[in-house]
């Protein structure tokens, strides 16, 4: 083959590919990393004849920082329920009222109403659980279900704690702590609050998120952390176990909107549909190891996950789980003061 | 009518517009592409918080002042930023002694590669060069791996029997330290041995025959003569350093900030982008002006002794 004939048949191949890729639909998912199951993703590419890319963020603020700008060419995001009543006030997301869509009957009851979305008018559960502590029972035998083992380290565990360094995770376990309401202004209560930060902070050995491979390998013994990431460290190392903590723990959740600018409009929707059925909020379940709050999923879940008391939360802990709010900013703005002063 | 000089002189200023011509669209790039960014950020840091990130357009001079001053939460007092100025100092401290450290190993490194015969000199620079090749996060969780509490060297002791405990090296200040020297010390390196390279050693020789001790000859003959290596591989070890955000939080364990993670707390989670743009502005100036003042005195030393 000649140059001439060569590049004559790179164009044809490339216009191809532009024709094939145009005729097909696109849908631009915008989501937390390793936080969406490839073959679910699979699935729906080939269900609906859609081609799906899939771009990371690192943190909420990340997100609608770069949604805010505009011009981002994403149809799809997961916000947090903390922020999901900020995209909506920001004019962000498209009202696409998935409490009228065909899979909304899966939805599972405490999920139907949340009060960040009333009615569920913008948004679709992805994921939901739990922020607690994760101790190695090797090293500590007694309670765990305590924030204690963060705020008040056992002799233990003294030296061996590593706390996840979110601030307003690390900042509501405290308020509930010292026995303070969620996103509370309360100068009191915030003075106890900074006490005992600064107080526990000596007996920590790092504050970071690289919870799984470091309580694997033992360099931590104990750490606050989410609960998908505790499950993941039990398949590690069966001496490792979640507490729930009985002061006060929070529930979070993650969910899929339609953001204003979306071009693919129709296939986000499609998505957000497709999301509410059991067995495909099964399959990414099985693949980032949370819940999901799709009723009936379970049947489609891995048996290590049905029976994981990381993922159902026991029956007797229920009760002191509370879903964080958005706080204020004037009230944001003291916690960053005391953050900045743990860390100073 | 015009005389020779005046057509000459015509011609030099038509040369000199035409250089300007040439030359104004890399300048202009320049220009916007260095100081632009800048602007926005100055810019930035007089606006106002918005409640959610990002900023209002609305003058304040609030983010200005809590660089400098706090507010304390509890009983509404103005006092001097007494955590901003504690993080400060931790960077710098660590960017110092990074630097120092660097020296130190750096140049008998340079030294050794300077003095070696001219084939094998490439291969040793070579060598220096290797961990160019690797991202730095990656280096930086290669020396977590030889220190950690499982990691080479412990369970090497715990194997031959001199200890039975792990010694807890990572989450140090050891462990940042050594995490610093190992990613910052070729740009430590290279710098030196350039200058080195061009070190006349019959002047070494001439001094030992004058009777000079090696200290002296190390002190009044080689250190002033390669003074623009350290000097230019001090700055490029102490600008990295003062700025280093993954080396200490990876291998420090993050529980104390450095100024990197201040910067960023106030355009993540602390939602005060204000701020966060005084904050970078100011540590920008304070290096700056520390850098201004320490080439202009080695710059003035270097005429003496030269």
């Amino acid at each position: 083959m000649n140059l001439k004939s060569m590049s004559m048949a790179a164009g044809l191949a490339l216009l191809a590919s532009t024709s094939l890729a145009s005729a097909a639909g696109e849908l631009n998912i915008y989501n937390w990393g390793n936080y969406i199951s490839p073959d679910m993703i699979k699935k729906f590419e080939k269900q609906f004849d859609v081609k799906v890319t899939v771009t990371d963020y690192d943190s909420n603020d990340t997100a609608l920082a770069k949604v805010r700008q505009g011009g981002t060419g994403f149809d799809v995001a997961m916000p947090s329920q903390t922020y999901v009543p900020i995209w909506i006030q920001e004019g962000l997301i498209l009202e696409t009222n998935p409490g009228g869509m065909e899979n909304f009957k899966n939805v599972a009851p405490q999920w139907a109403n949340p009060a960040f979305d009333p009615g569920r008018k913008y948004t679709v559960p992805w994921a939901w659980g739990t922020v607690g502590v994760v101790v190695n029972t090797d090293v500590y035998q007694g309670d765990i279900n305590t924030w204690k083992i963060v705020f008040d380290t056992p002799d233990e565990l003294k030296g061996k704690v590593n706390v996840v360094p979110e601030m307003n995770d690390v900042l509501h376990a405290a308020i509930k702590y010292v026995g303070g309401e969620q996103c509370t202004g309360d100068k009191e209560v915030l003075k106890k609050v900074r006490d005992v930060l600064v107080a526990a902070k000596p007996n920590w050995i790092a504050m970071e998120y690289n919870t799984i491979e470091k309580m694997g390998a033992g360099d931590f013994k104990a750490t606050s952390d989410w609960n998908g990431s505790a499950l993941r460290q039990r398949l590690k190392n069966p001496a490792i176990h979640y507490g729930y903590p009985t002061e006060g723990f929070q529930y979070w959740s993650d969910n899929v909107v339609v953001l204003k600018e979306a071009k693919n409009v129709e296939n986000a929707k499609l998505f957000q549909n497709f999301m509410m059925d059991p067995e495909n909020a099964a399959m990414n379940s099985a693949f980032h190891r949370y819940a999901n709050g799709i009723a009936g999923s379970e049947k489609f879940m891995p048996a290590d996950m049905t029976s994981a008391p990381e993922v159902v939360v026991p029956e007797e802990f229920k009760k002191n789980g509370e879903i964080l709010q958005t706080c204020a900013p004037e009230v944001t703005a003291l916690y960053t003061k005391i953050w900045t002063e743990l860390q100073k | 009518m015009a005389t020779a000089a005046e057509i000459e002189k015509q011609a030099e200023a038509r040369e000199i517009r035409t250089r300007w011509y040439l030359s104004a669209p890399a300048l202009i790039i320049i220009l916007l592409a260095a100081s632009g960014p800048l602007l926005i950020v100055l810019l930035y840091s007089f606006l106002t918080p918005g409640p959610y990130g990002d900023v209002q357009w609305k003058f304040s001079t609030e983010g200005w002042v809590s660089v400098f001053l706090e507010r304390d939460i509890f009983d509404d007092t103005l006092s001097f930023a007494s955590a901003h100025l504690t993080i400060f100092w931790r960077s710098l401290k660590l960017a110092l002694m990074a630097t120092v450290a660097t020296l130190v190993f750096g140049f008998p490194t340079a030294y050794f590669i300077a003095t070696r015969s001219e084939r094998t000199r490439d291969i040793w620079l070579f060598l220096i060069t290797i961990p160019f090749w690797t991202n730095l996060l990656i280096r930086t969780f290669a020396v977590l791996q030889v220190i950690r509490n499982e990691g080479l060297i412990n369970t090497a002791l715990i194997n031959l029997g001199i200890i039975d405990q792990p010694i807890q090296m990572l989450y140090t200040d050891f462990a940042i330290m050594v995490g610093m020297v190992y990613v910052y010390l070729p740009l430590m390196v290279l710098p030196l041995y350039a200058s080195m390279e061009k070190l006349d050693f019959r002047l070494v020789e001439a001094g030992y025959d004058l009777y000079a001790t090696r200290w002296q000859v190390l002190k009044r003959i080689i250190f002033p003569l390669v003074r623009p290596g350290v000097v230019a591989g001090s700055i490029l070890v102490f600008i990295p350093a003062i700025g280093a955000y993954v080396t200490p939080s990876v291998l420090g364990g993050g529980k104390n900030m450095m100024f990197a993670n201040l910067i960023e707390l106030q355009f993540g989670q602390g939602r005060n982008w204000p701020l966060g743009a005084a904050l970078s502005i100011t540590v920008m100036a304070i290096v700056m002006m520390a850098l201004l003042v320490y080439v202009r005195n080695t710059a003035g030393s270097e005429v003496r002794h030269g």
